[in-house]
């Protein structure tokens, strides 16, 4: 497989907190990537670094063999790396369709054709019956779906989700990831970060592990699992200092 | 077995993105025919007066509309594009005789090189700094135009009465009528491009932008370039209401063409009648306007203000329980329906 992004010895630090201290990884075409870490991590930091909220203080992107260092947010979007975002951020004031249509206006459709592009991925999301309701009239769940729903229309080749189950109730979450699933098997590449353990073992092909800004682990879910480091982290294990 | 969600999007792709309300088109199309039939009922001058100043601040009003309500910039300093396009045109017909109407143009385009000229290094501010950089532009133009010799410094401009009525110099002295047309040509043509411009592309991305910028860059929109294409078109509108107001009232100075005032009355119409919304400056005028203009007549003068103390009070009232303004009175299904 292809490798569609690659992020070596990235670094971002917020005065004295180093929130991301050398990470690399690579992503392959076509897998869904999982993150994991406790929370102040550095998880929605690297989001950020990678698509250009926020500027590294270090070490390189590279998305489809072209460096987007530096980049701006909306030219990374424009490359094809889609978002959303952990703090939900809909259009409270548009309706859900109105929403997606924006997305799509993104890959410059005419507004016709935007619009049936958006119904398909409404559709896509389980959400055709609200297409017309505000979305501040939409529950959490239905917010996560409409934030997937807007970033893929789009166009992404490489889709990060920021906790996608985060704030919602537990009904909910299978229909999310049979979502996520069905957005990866439509060949879109998927990050996700993500704080329930169930569903990143279960949707990720590989997890990179972070903590206090640091990799600690890159591998397979069942390795992951097993990997002191991690369940270290996740305990509370004492790390000890060594230079 | 019918698959229930196929039948739903087949149904909702058929559905026009902006259906047409032909009773809300009734309604206005019946709204302009009694506007343009006004005139022959023989109202009186107040009537007329009163009817143009109406359409001036619904188109004031809207082009604030623009960048506050469609993009989310809270501009305190919006009057100096009305002052840019009264001095522009009124300085050429003084010095050049150059029509009023040519006058207009050049007042549009100075303004839209002076709009792009701060906005591009205003527009990177946001909230609370964007308002207050604004404001001080807005007082920065009334004092520079104040000490500028040129063009009459603190006295102002006095345009030289053209004895017949003529529609080449837009003068008319028998009757305000004629203003009346140029008027309500003008606010009829802004809402049509106001509405257009909220159904197109440029709108969605403004909304979008309004909203969450963070979440609109993320989705490919450059948000600092459409910021400023808000600010342009919005001073493209309200810089020939400055042109017409200086051929309608005739002197124009700093005091009058920059005021702050005026700024702020523009705000609390679009806030008391629906930022965000087409139709929300409209009703915002038709309720402010007449009491300010009423107010003159029953206090005298400049109404010892007496009409800022009642804006002063529906404000509150509208920000405590309608802080959506008075367009939000429309229950949500309605507003679905007519949209705009």
């Amino acid at each position: 497989m292809s490798i569609i992004l690659k992020v070596n010895k990235l670094s971002k630090s917020f005065g004295g907190i180093h929130a991301n201290r050398n990470i690399t990884f690579e992503v392959k075409k076509g897998e869904i990537l999982g993150i994991i870490g406790p929370n102040g991590a550095g998880k929605s930091t690297l989001f950020d670094l990678i698509t250009g909220y926020t500027k590294p203080d270090s070490g390189s992107v590279i998305f489809n063999e072209q460096s987007i260092n530096n980049k701006k947010p909306h030219l990374i979007s424009k490359l094809g790396i889609g978002r959303t975002f952990q703090k939900l951020k809909p259009f409270h004031d548009q309706t859900l369709l109105e929403n997606v249509i924006v997305g799509a206006l993104a890959t410059g459709l005419s507004l016709e054709k935007a619009k049936l592009k958006s119904l398909e991925i409404i559709d896509l999301v389980d959400l055709i019956e609200k297409r017309h309701h505000f979305a501040k009239e939409l529950s959490t769940g239905q917010l996560k779906r409409l934030e997937l729903a807007r970033a893929m229309a789009t166009n992404p080749n490489l889709l990060m989700i920021d906790e996608v189950t985060g704030g919602v109730d537990q009904k909910t979450v299978p229909g999310l990831i049979e979502i996520i699933k069905k957005l990866n098997s439509l060949g879109v590449t998927i990050i996700t970060i993500e704080h329930n353990m169930r569903v990143i073992m279960s949707l990720s092909n590989r997890i990179l592990a972070l903590d206090r800004g640091k990799k600690i682990a890159f591998d397979e879910p069942k390795e992951i699992q097993e990997n002191e480091k991690v369940i270290d982290a996740y305990l509370g294990g004492v790390e000890v200092a060594t230079n | 077995m019918i698959d229930h969600t196929n039948l739903l999007l087949t149904e909702a792709k058929q559905e026009s993105l902006w259906p047409i309300n032909f009773k809300f088109i009734y309604i206005i199309v019946i709204a302009i025919v009694i506007l343009i039939l006004f005139p022959f009922s023989k109202p009186q001058d107040f009537h007329i007066h009163l009817m143009i100043m109406v359409f001036l601040y619904a188109v004031m009003s809207q082009s604030w509309n623009v960048i506050a309500g469609f993009s989310g910039q809270i501009s305190l300093g919006h009057v100096v594009f009305f002052g840019i396009g009264g001095y522009t045109s009124s300085f050429l017909f003084i010095e050049y005789g150059l029509t009023p109407w040519i006058g207009i143009l050049i007042g549009m385009f100075f303004s839209i090189i002076v709009a792009i000229l701060i906005g591009i290094p205003m527009l990177r501010l946001s909230g609370h700094y964007f308002a207050i950089a604004t404001l001080l532009i807005g007082f920065s133009f009334q004092i520079i135009f104040q000490r500028w010799d040129l063009i009459g410094a603190a006295s102002g401009l006095w345009i030289p009465l053209i004895w017949e009525n003529s529609w080449f110099n837009l003068q008319f002295h028998d009757s305000k009528i004629p203003y009346y047309y140029i008027f309500l040509t003008i606010f009829i043509l802004t809402y049509l491009f106001a509405w257009l411009l909220y159904k197109s592309k440029i709108g969605f991305k403004l909304r979008a932008i309004r909203d969450d910028p963070q979440a609109s860059a993320s989705l490919g929109i450059s948000v600092s370039q459409y910021k400023i294409i808000a600010f342009i078109i919005s001073a493209a509108i309200i810089s020939p209401m400055g042109s017409l107001f200086a051929q309608y009232i005739l002197v124009i100075d700093p005091e009058r063409m920059f005021s702050f005032e005026i700024s702020i009355i523009i705000l609390l119409i679009v806030v008391m009648g629906g930022i965000g919304n087409v139709w929300g400056p409209l009703l915002g005028t038709i309720i402010l306007i007449p009491l300010s203009e009423y107010s003159r007549i029953y206090f005298g003068g400049t109404g010892g203000s007496i009409d800022l103390l009642i804006y002063g009070l529906l404000i509150m009232i509208i920000c405590i329980f309608r802080p959506e303004g008075l367009i939000s009175l429309i229950p949500n299904k309605l507003i679905r329906k007519i949209k705009v």
